[in-house]
């Protein structure tokens, strides 16, 4: 059962992706978002690709886990390739059967297209493999930090993210409490059509939201007991640091974009 | 005894101005360094009491002092640091994702540095035995477990008053054994006052001092040993007795002479061996 706790999909370990500030590997990730979008030819793609692909290798994350982020979007990556293998009309006709007729523009179209989706979700996934949700929380803040200027309640925001992190796993054990307890008593959850079972939710429901806002109300009074009173003046343990590691992916990433640029105009 | 730490003067207290009053005209005083065990049946007023020593309540009528402050709106942040607080579910007062993370919550709220944290962080916890847990999230802990951290987490910010209300209600009587021995450890090495809101007679017999509630009120006031040789009148107000005093009770009964009201079976023991040397 605690394995099936785990929140998101960190997979635990040491390697330097692991190792990097997670602000770090926001601030990359973002960017290369955007930098996705300006390969236009076989040298920029394949540049983008080895990036992306020496990341995962790094990473030692299993393939697996890959593979499992990415179902959700294969289809999508597919369907895009298709898309344009039939839209698409420019290039020599390299097949031609009934209205199957495929130009080798759209089989480029929709390779690089598809390659887009792939190095996206890629690097997407890379980074909640190897970093944990709270970690992710705190880069968060501290990224928002500026925001708070203009009143934005940043550490507010970043407190519920890690007190909801802190609390998922217990509400789920409590589901699942509950569920085998109106489970004995006779509810059926699992079998007959949909609007019976729609039904059966509402007993597990009532006790959860009951339970759960009674623990909102302890929680509230045992914070307030320990002293909590707001963001103003509050120390922080976990602390986020950017090391020479982090400077030298920068450069990297740096000579990526400016390698892009270069073989952009190829 | 010591100096003053804690005094309630004619304290009233109702949780709307409908309700009835929940704490009636209570006057009592805690000093330094003592272990006060309060008891009472369910709704006499414990917790209450217990929220009112941390500001987390303020009364409608009299007052509290702690260390010399009296609790309002104002001082309550400084009272806070030297009441700390225990409650009695493990896991609606665990904040942090982690045991340290948990421990370093309420030394966060008071802006003490990272380094001092973490020095603290370790110090409390292998005081508490936890010091392997750091890293664990707190739905892999047991409810003794989560207990102890939640201690712990009192304990980092070295208060002047531990204040556990039913904190080890939840355990099963080793795990209780246990924590109420870490706790009494901690409490000396620390010249704490301890204050422990309880059910378990256990605990009520190795206090220094009782406090009984009973409606809001309260009953009486004294050492463990004098409050439990009116039995009659405890069970009249719902609460229970130990086993021994119950003993040594129908052996009275019998005609055979106790001394001394007997805590625990050591002490009735050693009334019964020696009971023929005097005769
Ligand atoms: N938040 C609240 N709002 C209104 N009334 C309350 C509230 N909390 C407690 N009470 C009432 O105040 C009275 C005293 O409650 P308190 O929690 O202090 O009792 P207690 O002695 O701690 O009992 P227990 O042994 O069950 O913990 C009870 O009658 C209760 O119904
Ligand atoms: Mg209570």
């Amino acid at each position: 059962m605690s394995n099936s706790l785990i929140i998101g999909q960190y997979v635990p370990g040491q390697s330097l992706v692991h190792k990097l500030d997670p602000r770090t590997k926001i601030t990359i990730i973002f960017f290369f978002v955007f930098i996705v979008f300006f390969a236009n030819n076989l040298v920029s793609y394949t540049l983008l690709t080895v990036f992306a692909l020496a990341s995962m290798f790094i990473s030692r994350v299993p393939i697996r886990f890959i593979l499992k982020g990415l179902t959700p979007v294969w289809f999508l990556i597919v369907f895009t390739f298709i898309l344009h293998l039939f839209v698409t009309k420019e290039g020599t006709l390299i097949f031609d059967l009934y209205i199957f007729e495929f130009y080798t523009g759209g089989v480029i179209q929709g390779f690089a297209i598809s390659m887009r989706f792939f190095l996206l979700i890629l690097m997407t996934s890379l980074l909640t493999l190897t970093t944990t949700p709270i970690e992710i929380t705190d880069a968060i803040e501290d990224m928002l930090h500026p925001l708070k200027k203009v009143k934005f309640p940043v550490h507010e925001l970043a407190l519920m993210m890690s007190i909801s992190l802190r609390f998922i796993p217990t509400l789920m054990q409590e589901t699942e409490k509950i569920s085998r307890a109106q489970a004995s008593r006779g509810v059926d959850f699992k079998t007959g059509p949909i609007k019976e079972r729609a039904k059966a939710v509402v007993p597990l429901l009532v006790p959860l939201f009951v339970s759960a806002f009674k623990r909102a109300e302890e929680l509230a009074m045992a914070m307030e007991a320990r002293g909590y009173q707001g963001g103003e003046g509050r120390t922080k343990l976990r602390e986020l640091k950017i090391e020479k590691r982090d400077i030298l992916i920068y450069v990297l990433f740096a000579c990526v974009i400016a390698g892009l640029i270069y073989t952009r105009n190829y | 005894m010591g100096k003053k730490l804690i005094e309630f003067r004619n304290v009233s207290f109702r949780y709307g101005d409908e309700q009835p009053w929940v704490l009636k005209n209570c006057s009592f005083d805690i000093y330094e360094k003592e272990w006060l065990a309060i008891i009472g049946h369910n709704g006499s007023g414990k917790s209450t009491i217990a929220k009112l020593m941390n500001g987390l309540l303020f009364p409608q009528e009299g007052e509290i002092i702690i260390d010399g402050q009296q609790v309002n709106e104002e001082s309550i942040w400084s009272i806070r640091k030297d009441v700390g607080m225990v409650f009695q579910n493990p896991d609606n007062q665990f904040v942090g994702t982690t045991v340290q993370d948990d421990v370093a919550f309420g030394m966060e709220n008071r802006g003490i540095p990272r380094e001092e944290m973490i020095t603290r962080i370790s110090e409390t916890l292998s005081a508490v035995g936890m010091q392997d847990y750091l890293l664990t999230e707190p739905h892999r802990l047991s409810g003794g477990q989560k207990q102890r951290v939640a201690i712990a987490s009192v304990l980092a910010i070295s208060p002047q008053v531990l204040i556990l209300d039913e904190a080890t209600a939840m355990l099963d009587p080793k795990g209780r054994t246990e924590i109420m021995q870490t706790v009494n450890n901690v409490q000396e090495k620390n010249e704490l006052s301890l204050i422990t809101i309880t059910h378990d007679l256990q605990e009520v017999v190795q206090a220094d001092r009782v406090i009984v509630m009973n409606d809001g009120e309260i009953w009486d006031e004294a050492i463990p040993r004098d409050i439990f040789s009116k039995k009659d009148d405890l069970r009249e107000i719902g609460l229970d007795v130990p086993f021994v005093a119950i003993l040594a009770d129908e052996l009275k009964a019998n005609g055979i002479s106790i001394t001394k009201e007997p805590l625990n079976h050591e002490e009735l023991l050693e009334d019964l061996w020696t009971l023929h040397l005097k005769t």
